[in-house]
């Protein structure tokens, strides 16, 4: 009875878990390996710090973080940035300030408790949660095994979307031009009809994105010499932009360890108790 | 209490005779704690342990997350990820009850299946299981009204699909689900958010104060057990032989399987605390654009699966449309098949004929209760799928199992079925598990020889 209870109860967890995701389906999404993955990942401070890099010199162009703080990029588990470095990094951002002219409101340059600007452009969507906001593995079949597996994979999403501008499949040069930019990992975009096979089965992954290719591979150059490849530079925007969406994961994952290891040992005390208290009713003594 | 002869407290200090008669408190606790408890329980007897803690933990965690959470359209969603940014520890606290509440539907649904299987439903425990399932019920609106607080895409268009069921009342529907959304043109808003924030913070409480209810309805009739025998009460002796006090027999083992059960939901909380989530609800509410899935939260997916099961193409539909000349359609008819497939479970007691109250001696039964079990998995699973192309029709199958179950089989069943004998007592199944002392043996065979 037990053990068929069980069996049941995570088949069940894995048949039912995985939820009908929109965004992947039809997008090419890469397995990347990110130093975060699995119970022990933590993030890779390197890494953030040349994502930040990327973000600060690139991706701010256009869109914001409104929920993360400066004072944030000094966090431990985070890209960890000395102090005086945040105060003159917030400085290059302008925010506005509602109390200055007496009350009219002016912009100042920001300073660490500040957080970072809102985009002004409105196609432009805020990046803070965008890692969790996005899932690149679903299935198979809604039983959320892939996911279970390789994790919900927001972080693989954008690296695949950042390396996934290819070149216009040759089918989509045939029929009437599409809006955008072909992407193979981006799925809810427009899709020529020329793509499509007789049964109006998709030929080719992904679907056409509004944003132009944002990074090419050398769009930065790093202090620490880390490679500037498209691939290369895709992981790294990715694992930030994961940190701005999950900036505790590090301390997340060490409370979830401790709790494990915690729950475990009192698990086993719990059982040789219950063992020894009924072994005179179980006539085992 | 319970009918079971047992020791009750004897108050013996003069100051514990003072306070017993005034308030027999201590009695109170002592006769609930020390209660006799049938000694064959397996371990599908440790979940309502799990749900009382579970319950707990989610208003310890709730209170908190309120003293920082803000119910204001603009503001929600910015205060929730203040919590996991900014508040000590708050990412934690949050995790633990957002995934709490899977815990919570997890146990119930195991705790309900156990019923299921055992008869523990079956006389004379009807109130029992009837206030059980009205706490199920007041566990899915709890659940529901905590997933709009985030404010996040799936809460707000959530909302509107569970508030669309109340429009879906013939005549008054429309003035229902503006009723329950307090705004004039049926908008989901700041009175929406406000009035579920309210009802979300109320609701465990009765929730709570129903749990006592419901402990102490089945302390009255005693706890049912995997034989289906009840416990001898002519005497206390007889009494005794097939019970042990809860403390400290069943609490120990129960607090052991909560460490086991614990473990692995920290692990969950710890290490892919948004597997059970959806990614949409990251992105703040915004009523212009609509997800392509709206997908509620996996515990209530059976039930959404039986609500989009019956469309306008089942001839079942399209005959009670006729029947009562359109004025149950097909978008009713899902909300009273979703809110019927839960009173027919409420009724199971007088649906099920059979005298024989276990499932472990029915030997067909069996069969359709471990296909009911099947069944529920396939549902849940369906309900996040599509409505398109074969999903539909599997959805439709599980619905009619759920209510042929309920409404066809458990009264057939007893009728037609042959049960197989029960041991006689609750002691015999018990020694039956355990062999009794080989010296015991020795001394039973020694004067046959």
């Amino acid at each position: 009875m037990l053990r068929k209870i069980i069996l049941i109860a995570v088949a069940s967890l894995a048949l039912t878990t995985g939820q009908a995701m929109a965004a992947p389906v039809g997008g090419e999404v890469t397995d990347y390996d990110f130093s975060f993955e699995g119970p022990f990942g933590s993030y890779d401070q390197a890494q953030l710090q040349r994502g930040l890099q990327i973000y600060t010199q690139v991706c701010s162009a256009c869109h914001g973080l409104n929920l993360v703080a400066f004072r944030t990029l000094a966090d431990e588990g985070g890209p960890g940035l000395p102090e005086e470095q945040v105060r003159a990094y917030a400085e290059f951002y302008e925010v506005y300030d509602q109390s200055l002219l007496d009350g009219d409101g002016d912009f100042r340059p920001a300073t660490p408790t500040d957080k970072f600007p809102d985009s002004n452009l409105s196609s432009a969507p805020d990046l803070s949660l965008m890692a969790k906001a996005r899932a690149g593995f679903s299935g198979p079949y809604g039983t959320g095994i892939s996911q279970f597996v390789n994790g919900m994979g927001g972080a693989e999403y954008i690296a695949s979307l950042m390396a996934g501008y290819l070149e216009e499949p040759e089918c989509a040069l045939d029929g009437d031009p599409i809006d955008g930019f072909y992407n193979a990992a981006f799925s809810a975009g427009g899709y020529p009809d020329s793509c499509l096979d007789k049964k109006g089965k998709r030929t080719v992954p992904g679907s056409w994105i509004a944003m132009s290719q944002p990074l090419w591979g050398d769009d930065v150059e790093f202090a620490d010499g880390a490679s500037t490849e498209i691939d290369a530079v895709s992981q790294d925007i990715a694992a930030f932009l994961m940190w701005t969406a999950e900036p505790k994961l590090n301390a997340r994952k060490q409370a979830g360890l401790t709790g494990v290891l915690f729950l475990t040992v009192l698990s086993v005390l719990l059982y040789l108790t219950n063992k020894r208290l009924w072994a005179p009713h179980k006539n085992k003594e | 209490m319970g009918g079971i002869p047992h020791d009750h407290y004897e108050p013996k200090s003069k100051g514990e005779k003072w306070l017993n008669e005034r308030l027999p408190i201590v009695g109170l606790l002592y006769d609930t704690l020390m209660i006799p408890t049938p000694k064959n329980l397996n371990w599908m007897w440790i979940w309502g342990v799990v749900l009382v803690f579970t319950l707990v933990l989610q208003i310890v965690t709730g209170v908190v997350l309120v003293m920082h959470y803000v119910p204001q359209v603009d503001l929600a969603f910015k205060s929730v990820e203040s919590i996991m940014r900014n508040v000590n520890g708050g990412y934690m606290i949050r995790y633990l009850h957002m995934n709490g509440a899977s815990l919570f539907f997890l146990a119930v649904y195991a705790h309900i299946f156990r019923s299921l299987y055992y008869g523990s439903y079956k006389s004379p425990r009807e109130v029992t299981w009837i206030l059980g399932i009205l706490m199920y019920v007041l566990m899915m609106g709890t659940a529901f009204m905590g997933y709009v607080l985030p404010w996040g895409q799936m809460s707000l268009h959530g909302t509107a699909v569970i508030t669309g069921l109340f429009g879906a009342i013939p005549f008054i529907g429309e003035s229902v689900q503006i009723w329950l959304l307090g705004t004039p043109n049926g908008s989901i808003a700041q009175p929406a958010l406000n009035r579920f924030f309210s009802l979300h913070y109320l609701l465990p409480f009765i929730l709570l104060g129903l749990t006592i209810v419901h402990v102490w309805a089945f302390h009255t009739t005693g706890n049912s057990n995997p034989t289906g025998v009840e416990v001898r009460r002519a005497s206390k002796e007889e009494a005794e032989k097939d019970t042990l006090p809860f403390w400290p027999y069943f609490v120990i083992k129960d607090l052991f399987a909560l460490a086991v059960i614990l473990a692995l939901f920290f692990a969950v909380v710890g290490f892919m605390p948004n597997y059970l989530g959806h990614p949409d609800n990251y992105i703040p509410a915004n009523p212009l654009i609509t997800p392509t899935y709206i997908v509620p939260e996996w515990y209530f997916l059976p039930f959404y699966a039986i609500l989009r099961a019956f469309d306008q193409e089942v001839w079942l539909v399209i005959a009670v449309n006729w029947l009562t000349f359109g004025i149950i359609d097909a978008k009713f008819f899902g909300v009273l098949a979703m809110f019927g497939a839960i009173a027919v479970m409420a009724l199971a007691p007088w649906l099920d004929t059979s005298t024989m109250r276990s499932g472990r001696y029915r030997p067909m039964f069996k069969w359709w209760f471990w296909l009911f079990v099947v069944n529920f998995i396939m549902l849940t699973w369906v309900g996040a799928r599509p409505a398109e192309g074969i999903y539909p029709y599997i959805a439709l199958l599980g619905a009619t199992y759920w209510f042929a179950y309920f409404l066809v089989i458990l009264p057939l069943l007893g009728v037609i079925e042959k049960p197989t004998t029960p041991p006689a007592t609750i002691e015999d199944d018990f020694n039956a598990h355990y062999a009794p002392k080989s010296d015991d043996t020795k001394a039973v065979a020694s004067p046959a020889e």
